[in-house]
């Protein structure tokens, strides 16, 4: 298992150089430093010489992949991409382009995302969960038919829907929570009551429906007939047998996001103003900060990485067919 | 007989509104084994489930009677019936591979049965007493293994240990061998009339296979579109069915004396279950069906004692009924041709087996192991084995679907296996396959007729669309199938009819050699005999070879010239059929041949026992392979891998201890 994991790591590298590139790329490609430069400075104090002082100050006064005028290797780390994305590797994320520690940024700005992403995760997948059994034990009557329907009907609807709708009738309508803020400590709980809520509705439909195909297509099967013809009770069928078994693609279906919790939702924290690293992103690409974007795409990166690898080892410990080889 | 166990009376069963059980009446004493025959969709399994009153989603029972013991079960409140489930009540399943819960213990899924039907016993250490009872060697260690660790053979036996659990006064076992070899199957069979005879248990067999019933079974009631045609002591049908459709399951069973000549193959196919039928539900393929036969539904006759049928022949005394089974001796195998078609010499396939951070080559699954075959034109040659003996890999290896590590495939004199891609595009051509799976080999996305055209457009064989539409006509007609099917799609057609069109799709390009790779074995037997009988007879018109590769020692004695058997990926004995089959000479074709169920009760042999299963070609034993279950091995046997030898027979043997002569 030792040696399956270092391997994992190992593949992790590649990739993850894979991706700074394309992002690299992406960006450029859209903008060139002399255009960030502009942004960033505003378009009053605009000289040439300004843009130079920018550039050289932040480090982009480099050529972006290849130097020319380097010797050997130089002609590959004199660059902007090498420069800028080999401190990443040491998670050391440096200061954003306009000057700001993105390590201490992310550190601050990770609970609100984790206070809105964990309870989301966690009541949604309980109710998802309970709803598909339900809808599994009345399989094949009026019950799960209607069930169905509501599901496929939630899961049709857009997620701004359920924001703009959940913010207009709670906070609008009933006056129950604020909109949109934060606050911190305790007081935060009353700003964070309707993202999660509407989180979790917005994910019924397709959780729902998600977990109901997987129990239904655990039911069906040979052992189940099996744990009947011993004489077993349905509850003990559902639990002791169905469940277990179903557990195994729930429970890797979710670990492979835990890490990725993080991150917080780009789309509920800026709607709902929540300072997490969803909103940090948004804001990082609107005002073209470079710096800020990769730290965030290359952060995502390794957590899904991690993710998947904590998937592997997750297989492992509920399925006893699996072993890391 | 004694005191039944089980009677059942007038059951029907409706699954999504179409009777699939119409009007069963059985008994089943106890401490007897009863058989419930009939093919694939005759209803036996419903009227099992419907018994334990186990019916899938939409089934239910529409009326009837199921007594156990004097009590009714089809009254009981569900409550009730869970304490007869798994307790007086055990069922076992056909396919052990998935019907053990993967991911719970052996032992925790015997002791749950145990807990529930014998609350006063630990349920652990009953777990253990039942594994051993079953005969599973190591019972302590193995309740603690999942079943992922565990053989198909040792699954059954498990599940065998869960019914158990709850001394059941019946056991119904769902075609309880079929998915198992036959070495294997011998030993589950031979464990279950052990278990019935120390605990006076009545055992129900359902099963398709006629060999298995007479080795295994007292009486026996032949099921067919839902409902039971004949019932009759095992000895009495075997010695003289008296139902045409039971006369003709076993003129339709392929064995030596028949070579040559054709099965008789029940024509047409089984009513599916939603038609209605007013008279003789076998009256539209039955050869002897008169005007009333279409009208009016036969009534029980009896035949002897306690052998009863339900068809009009038998209503004046049955003096009228035989069936006219045609045997015609076609054309007798002809001695070899010149010229061996196809040769390999020496084939190998080893398949790396890779560990570690590097994937470094640690070992090799030797799945084919220096393989010599000899194949001439127009004759078959069979290759027989049990699951994982690496027969289909080597077929495969033949037509360079996989290519083989190492010997030579000559195909007339030119190695297949040096030639690159582009320059075996021809030999492609004469050198087809077709699979066990018909449905999985085909598309289900693509009409009949262009599935069939493939092979023409890829090897250029048809100018224009007019010229294909015609090629593809004539083959499917030569194959049995109307033309029109050309513009249908394959979930059409009945197993029987897509292997049919399988074939037709190999024969478009006209080969010279075709790997039929148990072609038959997804089937029932009436439909098996119409592909034996089609293969036979492109084989005469079109000068056919074939390899032919499968477990099923009834087909290899029908159809093939030439046998070998494989064990772990070589070849232990090679000769020709009737030579072989009559007179075994290496241990493991023997014990193979003896645990075959012949279909003829008066024939009960006494089985050579193999113990354990074959072990794995990543790992085969030092010597000879077979040592560790041979019943013949000495020190010597442990020590050196016999060479194959050729006595003065001809036949080809690979064995220390048999004499030449
Ligand atoms: S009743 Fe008629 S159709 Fe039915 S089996 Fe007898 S002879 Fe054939
Ligand atoms: S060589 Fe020995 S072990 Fe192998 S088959 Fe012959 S007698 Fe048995």
């Amino acid at each position: 298992m030792s040696a399956y994991l270092l391997r994992r790591v190992l593949y992790a590298i590649p990739i993850l150089i894979g991706v700074n590139l394309l992002t690299f790329v992406l960006f450029f490609v859209v903008n060139s430093p002399d255009d960030m430069a502009r942004m960033h400075l505003g378009v009053k104090r605009v000289t040439p010489a300004a843009i130079e002082e920018w550039k050289r100050e932040r480090g982009y006064d480099r050529p972006l992949l290849y130097n020319e005028r380097g010797e050997g290797l130089a002609r590959f780390t004199d660059t902007i991409f090498f420069q800028k994305s080999l401190a990443l590797f040491r998670f050391d994320f440096g200061t954003s382009d306009s000057g700001r520690d993105i390590g201490y940024d992310i550190s601050q700005r990770m609970w609100p995302s984790l206070a809105i992403a964990v309870p989301t995760l966690l009541v949604g997948l309980a109710l998802n969960v309970t709803l598909a059994l339900t809808l599994v034990f009345f399989r094949a009557t009026y019950v799960d038919f209607w069930g169905l329907v509501g599901l496929v009907a939630l899961m049709s609807i857009s997620g701004l829907f359920y924001i703009i709708g959940g913010q207009y009738l709670v906070g609008k309508l009933l006056h129950l929570v604020p909109i949109s803020g934060y606050d911190t400590g305790l007081a935060a709980a009353k700003f964070l009551i309707l993202p999660v809520v509407v989180g979790v509705v917005s994910g019924i439909g397709s959780g729902g429906r998600w977990y109901r195909t997987l129990f239904l297509e655990e039911v069906g099967k040979d052992y189940v007939r099996t744990a009947r013809a011993k004489g077993l009770g349905e509850a003990r069928v559902m639990f002791g047998h169905v469940f277990r078994n179903a557990l195994i693609p729930i429970l890797t279906g979710v670990v492979v996001i835990l890490p990725l919790l993080f991150m917080g939702s780009l789309i509920v924290e800026s709607f709902f103003g929540i300072p997490g690293l969803g909103s940090y992103t948004i804001d990082a690409i609107q005002r073209q900060d470079f710096a800020i974007v990769r730290a965030m795409v290359f952060l995502g990166s390794v957590l899904y990485i991690l993710g998947l690898i904590l998937t592997d080892i997750s297989y492992t410990l509920v399925d006893p067919r699996v072993r890391l080889e | 007989m004694t005191a039944p166990a089980l009677v059942v009376r007038d059951l029907s069963v409706s699954v999504g509104g179409s009777r699939v059980v119409d009007g069963v009446d059985l008994e089943v004493a106890a401490g007897e084994t009863f058989a419930l025959l009939g093919e694939s969709g005759c209803g036996k399994s419903m009227t099992a489930l419907a018994l334990m009153r186990l019916l899938p989603p939409g089934g239910r029972v529409r009326s009837g009677s199921v007594r156990l013991d004097g009590e009714e079960l089809l009254d009981l409140p569900e409550y009730a019936m869970r304490g007869v489930r798994g307790g007086r009540l055990g069922m076992i399943f056909q396919e052990p591979q998935t019907s053990l819960n993967p991911v719970l213990r052996v032992g925790d899924q015997i002791a749950e049965a145990a807990r529930l039907h014998d609350p006063a016993a630990d349920p652990r250490r009953r777990a253990v007493e039942l594994l051993a009872a079953v005969g599973i060697p190591d019972p302590e260690r193995r309740v603690r293994e999942f079943p992922h660790q565990l053989s198909g053979g040792m699954k059954q036996r498990v599940m065998i240990a869960m019914a158990l659990a709850g001394r059941p006064r019946l056991l119904i076992a769902d075609e309880p061998t079929t998915a198992l070899d036959v070495t294997i199957q011998a030993q589950v069979l031979d464990l279950l009339a052990d278990l019935r005879r120390e605990t006076g248990m009545a055992m129900m067999l359902i099963t398709h296979d006629l060999g298995v019933v007479a080795e295994s079974a007292g009486r026996l009631a032949i099921m067919y579109a839902g409902q039971i045609l004949e019932s009759a002591p095992v000895g009495a049908f075997f010695a003289a069915p008296a139902h045409p459709y039971g006369r003709m399951l076993l003129a339709a069973l392929p064995t030596g004396e028949r070579r040559g000549g054709h099965l008789a193959a029940i024509e047409g196919r089984v009513p599916s279950p939603d038609e209605a039928l007013q008279g003789c539900r076998f009256a539209p393929r039955c050869p002897q069906a008169e005007a009333r036969c279409h009208r009016q539904p036969p009534d029980w006759h009896p035949v002897g004692p306690g052998h009863r049928v339900r068809c009009h022949l038998w209503a004046q005394g049955g003096h009228g009924a035989h069936v006219d089974v045609p045997v015609a001796k076609g054309p007798g195998a002809e001695e070899g041709a010149a010229a061996p078609l196809l040769e390999t010499q020496g084939l190998q396939v080893h398949f790396p087996i890779r560990k570690g951070l590097l994937k470094r080559v640690v070992g090799r699954v030797r799945a084919v192991d220096g393989i010599d075959l000899h194949l001439d034109a127009g004759r078959t040659l069979a290759l027989v084995g049990e699951s994982g003996c690496g027969k289909t890999t080597c077929g495969k290896a033949l037509l360079q679907l996989i290519r083989p590590t190492g010997g030579r495939v000559l195909y007339r004199g030119r190695d297949l296996a040096a030639l690159s891609g582009r320059a075996l595009r021809p030999f492609r051509r004469e050198l087809q396959i077709v699979f066990q799976d018909p449905f999985a080999a085909m598309n289900p996305r693509m009409l009949v007729g262009d599935i069939v055209a493939e092979g023409l457009v890829a090897q250029g064989l048809a100018k224009d669309r007019a010229e294909r539409r015609a090629r593809v006509a004539e083959l499917l007609e030569r194959v049995g199938i109307a033309p029109e099917a050309a513009a249908r799609y394959p979930h059409e057609f009945s197993g029987g009819q897509r292997q049919r069109i399988c074939i037709a799709r190999a024969l478009a390009v006209e080969p010279r050699l075709i790997v039929c790779d148990e072609p038959t074995s997804a089937l029932d037997v009436s439909v098996q005999a119409q592909i034996l009988n089609l293969l036979h007879d492109l084989q005469t018109g079109l000068g056919l070879a074939y390899l032919f590769i499968t477990h099923d020692i009834s087909v290899v004695a029908y159809l093939a010239h030439e046998v070998a058997v494989m064990y772990l990926g070589r070849i232990v004995e090679r000769g020709r059929v009737e030579a072989v089959l009559a007179a075994p000479l290496h241990p493991y074709t023997r014990a193979l041949l003896s645990a075959v169920p012949e279909p003829d009760p008066a024939s009960r042999r006494q089985r050579i026992h193999l113990e354990g299963d074959m072990p794995s070609p990543a790992d085969p034993p030092g010597g000879c392979h077979f040592h560790p279950r041979c019943p013949e091995a000495d020190a010597r046997c442990a020590r050196e891998y016999p060479p194959l030898r050729t006595l003065s027979s001809g036949r080809v043997v690979a064995c220390h201890h048999v004499p030449d002569g």
